[in-house]
């Protein structure tokens, strides 16, 4: 008897197939096996279009198995499924990627300025538009001095980190992706002049040469830190917690850690590197401190990032980890990708990125810091629209993960803590590795982003602003559509309708 | 941000306008009659809702006290607010603004303005006590600070009352009208100042509300300014992080209170001024020599949130001088002219010309490009 029915069909036009078995030689998961024909194993099959997208004789057709429960908006077949898995094994249901919950999506319900009349659009094909950004502190005030008529700086020129465009690649572990898809991360973000997070997985030492554009994480379980590690990039990132999974540490199956990634996390080969929920060195916020200044010590002051879960008091977190003396606070909201988590954690806890950054900028603003720090946000950027909206809701730079991967290949089937990705991507094993070509993939990756800095160009030409500082925390060219008053008041944003 | 959801209160009117300034370096004075006929002469930069005038030395033998300048919606606004000021000031003069009424004007608010400084102990310092033995400086430093204070506390804590202009030496005039109407209103013919600057207002939307009108002042400083500024959000957010509070439905402004927190405050030489609200761009700072890249890559990475950007033309009028600024890509008119001592700045030349035929020098200032004067002696 089988409990559990496939979430998928697979479909082989039997017509069009000419038998060639390159469907099969491509599933990472094993759903298709080749003997004189195709034979589909839906059970095994993740939906993740590898076979369709290399079927030359378009003869394969992935949909949604049709078979149904009886209707029931309450016990839905996601509720009954997982009551079936629970029944058989007793344990925790793991997830790839990120939360996939119809909550409302508070992005979708803000609209955009435009200039009309009174104000006039500036044309981004024949104008300067600029989104240079500077990350990190600034001092509270400068001191100049003057000499023959010149106008000099007095003190130290402020140890910030210029990308120039407020877009970077978020923490993605060196095992959680592959050394294709990680390497591709680092040739991205050096052509594109911007900055990637490594991650908790460490920095393996072929790719030490593009140290200029990293930031490389500390996490709970130091996995790859040494002191010619935190010594490689520009700056450091403590992770505190993560949006898909706030409050617990992260998750890399045995099965994706061989020797390569062994050697790079410094652990065992073929052990799960379960890191610890919180960091035991930091149970209070002076503990943070103390790690902040271990680490600015430890680098010769490099830039300290601290990476926080989008939670219920993200606020005052945010404030204290500012004047606990980190650089920049990296907000993570609840939907962000992870490459492993409980299904519970993944769905059900933190809040929207888009009330964490309103919350975060509004409240170092009423403690009259907000100038002093940098907020990068991140959990679910999936357009330029998204990206203007959180710059505009107060965030400096947004950081990139999922959108990153789909530009790879990635068709968000879920099943990234398998490590049997067929697109390269979320795996380890050589064979599926292979197949991410790392120029291939930073070309898609460098088009991505230079096509969000046409439109990110093209909207705040519309919005007359031809600088992003000017649209950071610029909320009044935000309304919101169908949000309620009190979600309005908390984002500072006012209705749709409502004058300026 | 306001807890109170009131987009009524809240809503801001952008516009389009004149501008018209002079002022003479050697402190020669001229009656008001000047800018007014400078800015009649471009009527069609106006639509008659909105007119006022900034004069700099108008009270020189009560030169020594903070004027204020009131507007009150009404009566009651008046006692609440006199009250309020008897409550933290030395009050030494007070009268009704002098008016003449006239046919373009109607229902006008009432006008007063009292001379004043601060009660001494609201801004003594503070003995030293066992902990800290030093004297400690109270909480609001100066004078300056603490008028400051009880300006944005009127301005929007007390209903129909609004403190149009709180310096020394100087007042402002400012209604509903046509600049001439305004300015045979408020008699600035009576007046003599060493500094005018004035402005006509075409409100795109109209309240038809005398507070709206320019100049908008905090202290020494006032500002006209033609444009929109489309970084009004971030820019009022910045500011008001620092004490601030717009209250004038324009986003107008937010300019007065950015150049008192910059120049007065922050102490940023006007020199470097422009550097902040007209930013080069990067691609030109890129090129300039490592101490100059330095010092503009820091200033707009310091203080980015004062950019302000969206088309602008503002003369600014201040405790040593004057100055005009257009914004970074010049998208409001701007003239500048020179007669010995007397800088000159208006939205066209021909404003300039019909007070000042004969200029030694007009020049078209470029985008971003400081045109500033200030006093020849030392401040008085």
């Amino acid at each position: 008897m089988r409990m559990i029915q496939p979430d998928f069909r697979i479909v082989i036009d039997r017509e069009k197939c000419r038998k060639c078995g390159r469907c099969s030689f491509n599933c990472g998961f094993g759903a298709l096996s080749f003997t004189d024909r195709v034979i589909p194993d839906p059970d095994k099959c993740a939906g993740c279009h590898r076979c369709v997208s290399f079927c030359p004789e378009q003869a394969i057709l992935v949909e949604a198995n049709p078979l149904c429960f009886r209707a029931n908006d309450n016990w839905t077949p996601g509720h009954i499924k997982a009551i079936y898995k629970q029944a058989e094994t007793g344990g925790i249901l793991l997830t790839g990627m990120g939360n996939d919950k119809p909550y409302l999506n508070i992005n979708d319900h803000l609209l955009l300025d435009a200039c009309q009349v009174t104000n006039p659009s500036i044309d981004p094909l024949r104008e300067p538009m600029e989104l240079r950004t500077y990350l990190g502190r600034r001092p509270e005030k400068l001191e100049f001095s003057r000499n023959n008529g010149k106008w000099k700086l007095q003190g130290p020129v402020p140890n910030t980190l210029k990308v120039e465009l407020p877009i970077l690649f978020a923490p993605m572990s060196y095992g959680s992706i592959s050394y294709n898809a990680f390497q591709s991360l680092c040739m991205a973000a050096k052509e594109l002049g911007t900055l990637m997070y490594t991650g908790e997985g460490g920095l393996p030492k072929e790719l030490y040469s593009y140290g200029d554009h990293i930031i490389l994480q500390v996490a709970s379980g130091r996995f790859g830190v040494d002191a010619e590690y935190l010594n490689t990039g520009i700056g450091v990132q403590i992770k505190i917690g993560q949006g898909a999974k706030p409050g617990i540490g992260g998750h890399l199956p045995g099965e994706k850690i061989p020797s390569h990634i062994s050697r790079t996390r410094m652990i065992p080969e073929g052990t799960d590197a379960l890191s610890p929920a919180p960091q035991h060195d930091i149970y209070s916020i002076e503990d943070l401190r103390m790690l902040i200044y271990a680490l600015k010590e430890a680098t010769g002051y490099k830039p300290v990032c601290v990476k926080i879960a989008a939670v219920h008091n993200v606020a005052a977190i945010a404030s204290g980890i500012l004047r606990a003396g980190a650089d920049q606070v990296y907000l993570d909201g609840f939907r962000a990708g992870t490459g492993a988590a409980p299904f519970i954690t993944r769905d059900h806890l933190g809040i929207p990125i888009e009330v964490a950054v309103a919350v975060v900028d509004q409240r170092l603003r009423e403690e009259g810091i907000r100038h002093l720090g940098t907020i990068v946000a991140a959990g679910s950027v999936r357009s330029a629209a998204d990206v203007v909206k959180l710059i505009a809701l107060g965030a400096d730079a947004v950081a990139i993960g999922t959108a990153a991967l789909v530009a790879m290949g990635c068709h968000l089937c879920q099943k990234c803590h398998t490590g049997n990705c067929s697109w390269g991507i979320a795996t380890q094993r050589p064979d599926l590795v292979r197949r991410l070509d790392p120029e291939w993939a930073t070309e898609r990756l460098v088009n991505l982003v230079r096509g969000w800095e046409h439109e990110i160009k093209d909207v705040m030409g519309a919005m007359g602003i031809n600088a992003i500082e000017s649209l950071r925390g610029n909320r009044e060219r935000l309304r919101g559509l169908g949000l309620d008053s009190e979600t309005l008041r908390i984002l500072g944003v006012k209705p749709v309708g409502a004058p300026m | 941000m306001p807890s109170r959801i009131d987009y009524d209160r809240e809503r801001r009117n952008p516009c389009g306008c004149g501008i018209a300034a002079l002022m003479s370096a050697k402190r020669n004075v001229f009656s008001g009659e000047l800018v007014v006929k400078s800015l009649d002469n471009m009527r069609e930069r106006g639509n008659g809702l909105g007119a006022g005038y900034a004069g700099y030395g108008i009270y020189p033998d009560r030169k020594n006290y903070y004027s204020l300048h009131l507007m009150y919606d009404h009566d009651q606004a008046r006692q609440l607010s006199e009250d309020y000021l008897r409550s933290h000031f030395r009050i030494f003069d007070s009268e009704p603004i002098p008016t003449r009424a006239n046919a373009g004007i109607s229902s006008p608010p009432i006008f007063y303005r009292y001379f004043v400084l601060p009660k001494e102990e609201a801004i003594e310092p503070k003995p030293g006590n066992l902990f800290s033995p030093e004297a400690a400086p109270s909480a609001e430093q100066s004078s300056d600070e603490f008028v400051m204070n009880r300006v944005t506390e009127v301005n929007s804590r007390i209903q129909g009352a609004f403190i149009i202009s709180s310096g020394k030496n100087m007042g402002v005039f400012k209604g509903v009208g046509f600049p001439l109407e305004i300015g045979e209103f408020f008699r600035l013919d009576e007046y003599q100042a060493y500094c005018w600057i004035g402005h006509s207002r075409f409100p795109t939307n109209t309240p038809g509300w005398w507070g709206g009108a320019h100049p908008f002042t905090m202290l020494d400083t006032s500002v006209v300014h033609n444009g929109e500024i489309s970084s009004y959000g971030i820019n009022r957010r910045y500011v008001e992080m620092f004490g601030y509070r717009c209250a004038m439905m324009t986003d107008s402004e937010v300019v007065a209170y950015i150049f008192d927190f910059l120049h007065r405050r922050q102490k940023i030489p006007l020199a470097l001024i422009p550097a902040i609200l007209s930013s080069e761009f990067w691609q030109n700072i890129d090129r300039l020599d490592q101490d100059a890249k330095e010092l503009y890559q820091t200033i707009r990475q310091v203080y980015g949130s004062a950019l302000l950007n969206g088309p602008y033309a503002i003369v600014v009028g201040h405790r040593d001088g004057m100055f005009g600024l257009s914004d970074r890509v010049k998208l409001r008119p701007m003239i500048a002219a020179r007669k010995e001592d007397v800088l000159y700045i208006a939205s066209e030349e021909s404003g300039i010309r019909e007070i000042c035929p004969e200029p030694d020098l007009v020049w078209m200032p470029r985008a971003g490009e400081l045109v500033a004067a200030s006093y020849d002696e030392v401040r008085q």
